[in-house]
């Protein structure tokens, strides 16, 4: 019987020739990662275990994000107690405001997350490298804490289910109508504890950036992980980028998957999540016509280029509806900087939009667009729970970039082939 | 760990991170100042009115969503002794064995306990006595090595224990 992709990295990590779905291993990490909330927990904890210092300061990343820049005092404040310790234990990838970005497009954009790696973060969203092929998860501070100081982790190797797309995906929709529609079919713990791993020819025919919206959303099934098998696409992403040598990891053909789906997507509807769980995956024409306050463009699940092209072919030489705020954040300072060289910024701007930095910010109910009681926005993130952006009597609906922007132009819900008749 | 005698507060599945800790208090990291938010988007008087010793019983995929800390952090601080659900997400369980909040999956007393009941918990058993029945529900065991960290007081002092 052969191995799944993930038993075999994992096996790799712990120094074993194989180990089994249920077995508990200590395997080394190659690279932890911390923001700006999960960083100050971390580093207290790691205080106490009285090393000196960090295990590796090349294999740490520490990327203040959510609350940047600084959105109050008391933010400024963790900010600093991270800042200060990177400087302290010369951790050579902490990311200031300016250089920064979101920690989960960060990471594969500097070439810091490879295939056939394990890496932890203090980040539920660290799943989204599974992209890439490398064996990615989620995990708290004190767990970030143990690995600064040992390099070293516990986990339990998880079960693999295996999600293979077929047919061809249909105009307006993206990497995140696929994993809304897979976290809509297995519900938000179908696949909990287990490493789900994403196939076919969708896959196979989805750019990185499709495929980082993918394994992001893994944890919203309950996931460990979320893996695609590196390709070609995966090896022209690293090329000139990789910043260690790799060794890609595939599983093999007879290994024992714990379930498999085949899905067709060539009937798929773009999707939206409704309020208030990822899980409530619709087509879009199911809630067509809902009004909407605010839409955001953004965060570690579709802030990337792709997605920023996706909502700009739409939005050039329109406005967006004059009830809606529209916030469009670029998910990396590279990012941002190639959108405004392709004048995808201007864009945007001339749409009225508002343009912001790099952050979490809204997605999480940080700042740079909160909600109030009773709104209800359409967003690009990862999380539609009660209260996630704002007052807990708000609504977030879960889409594509695709439908997200179109929404905006319209003011409700929409499917973007309908937009002909709005302007 | 001795043992625990508290209150029964009841919640539903999918209990999110959100729910525990919303993110809006995440800028302090002050386990006292996380407390006084615990549940608040799922119940906004729960700081309120829960008392030291305490027991959430909840359904299934407790601690969903973010990676937070905090959360288990949060109700830990606010007083109460154990989480009972009929299972958590993985994260939060991790989170919790790691920070040393009592944490027992079973689906019977997930199932049966009902709001403002007393519980009596053993956890060295893993056996939950509902005090008015007698009813005794067990709770899944954890494997050795979790008992280990658990024992330890939590995955940092199991670590320099080791050293």
């Amino acid at each position: 019987m052969g191995q799944t992709m993930t038993e075999k990295i994992l096996a790799k990590a712990a120094g074993k020739k194989k180990v089994y779905p249920g077995e508990l291993i200590n395997a080394k990490v190659d690279m932890a990662l911390g923001n700006d909330i999960t960083a100050p927990v971390a580093i207290n904890e790691f205080n106490k275990i009285g090393v000196e210092k960090v295990f590796d300061q090349e294999r740490i990343a520490l990327i203040p994000d959510h609350f940047t820049p600084n959105k109050d005092i008391q933010s400024a404040e963790q900010a600093k107690l991270v800042r200060e310790f990177a400087r302290r234990q010369k951790i050579v990838h902490y990311y200031e405001v300016g250089r920064m970005g979101i920690e989960h497009a960060l990471l594969p954009e500097l070439g810091l997350a490879l295939p056939g790696e394990l890496i932890i973060g203090a980040d539920s969203h660290t799943c989204t490298y599974g992209a890439l092929g490398t064996f990615a998860t989620g995990v708290g501070s004190t767990d970030l804490a143990a690995v600064m100081a040992t390099g070293e982790l516990w986990f339990k190797v998880p079960p693999t289910i295996r999600i293979v797309f077929e047919g061809r995906l249909p105009p307006w929709t993206s990497g995140k109508d696929l994993i809304l529609y897979t976290i809509g079919q297995l519900g938000t713990d179908g696949a909990r504890y287990a490493a789900l791993e994403f196939t076919g020819p969708v896959i196979a025919g989805l750019g990185m950036d499709g495929r980082f919206s993918i394994s992001n959303m893994a944890i919203e099934a309950g996931a460990k992980a979320g893996l695609i098998p590196p390709d070609d696409t995966t090896a022209r992403y690293l090329q000139g980028r990789a910043k260690r040598p790799y060794e890609a990891v595939l599983g093999d053909e007879d290994a024992a998957v714990q379930q498999e789906f085949r899905w067709n997507v060539d009937e798929m509807e773009p999707q939206v999540s409704v309020p208030f769980s990822p899980a409530n995956a619709r087509p879009v024409s199911r809630v067509a016509g809902t009004k909407i306050d605010q839409v955001v463009i953004g965060s570690c699940t579709n802030g990337r280029i792709e997605d920023l092209r996706q909502a700009a072919a739409l939005l050039k030489g329109r406005r967006i509806h004059s009830r809606v705020r529209l916030i469009v954040i670029p998910a990396t300072q590279a990012i941002y900087l190639q959108a405004l060289r392709e004048g995808l910024l201007e864009i945007f701007i001339e749409a009225e939009a508002a343009v912001s930095t790099p952050t979490c910010g809204p997605c999480l109910g940080g700042h740079m667009g909160i909600l109030a009681e009773g709104e209800v926005a359409v967003a690009t993130t990862n999380r539609n729970f009660k209260g996630r952006m704002g007052h807990p009597q708000s609504q977030v609906y879960l889409a594509g970039p695709a439908v997200a922007a179109a929404s905006a132009l319209a003011g409700e819900i929409i499917h973007p082939r309908e937009l002909g008749e709005v302007n | 760990m001795g043992q625990i005698k508290g209150k029964v507060w009841i919640f539903g599945d999918d209990i999110d991170t959100d729910a525990i800790i919303p993110a809006r208090y995440l800028n302090v990291s002050v386990p006292s100042e996380l407390a006084l938010h615990c549940m608040e988007d799922a119940d906004p008087s729960f700081s309120g009115k829960v008392s030291r010793g305490d027991v959430i019983v909840a359904g299934s995929n407790f601690g969903c969503g973010s990676s937070r800390e905090h959360a288990p952090l949060a109700i830990k601080e606010a007083g109460i002794a154990c989480v009972i659900a009929k299972n958590f997400a993985r994260i939060f369980y991790r989170n919790a064995i790691n920070i040393g909040l009592p944490i027992l999956e079973s689906e019977e007393a997930s199932a049966f306990l009902k709001e403002g009941q007393i519980v009596e918990i053993n956890l060295e058993k893993g056996e939950i006595t509902e005090s008015s029945s007698g009813r005794i529900f067990s709770a899944v065991p954890f494997p050795p090595f979790m008992q280990e960290i658990i024992s330890a007081g939590g995955l940092i002092n199991f670590i320099k224990d080791g050293q």
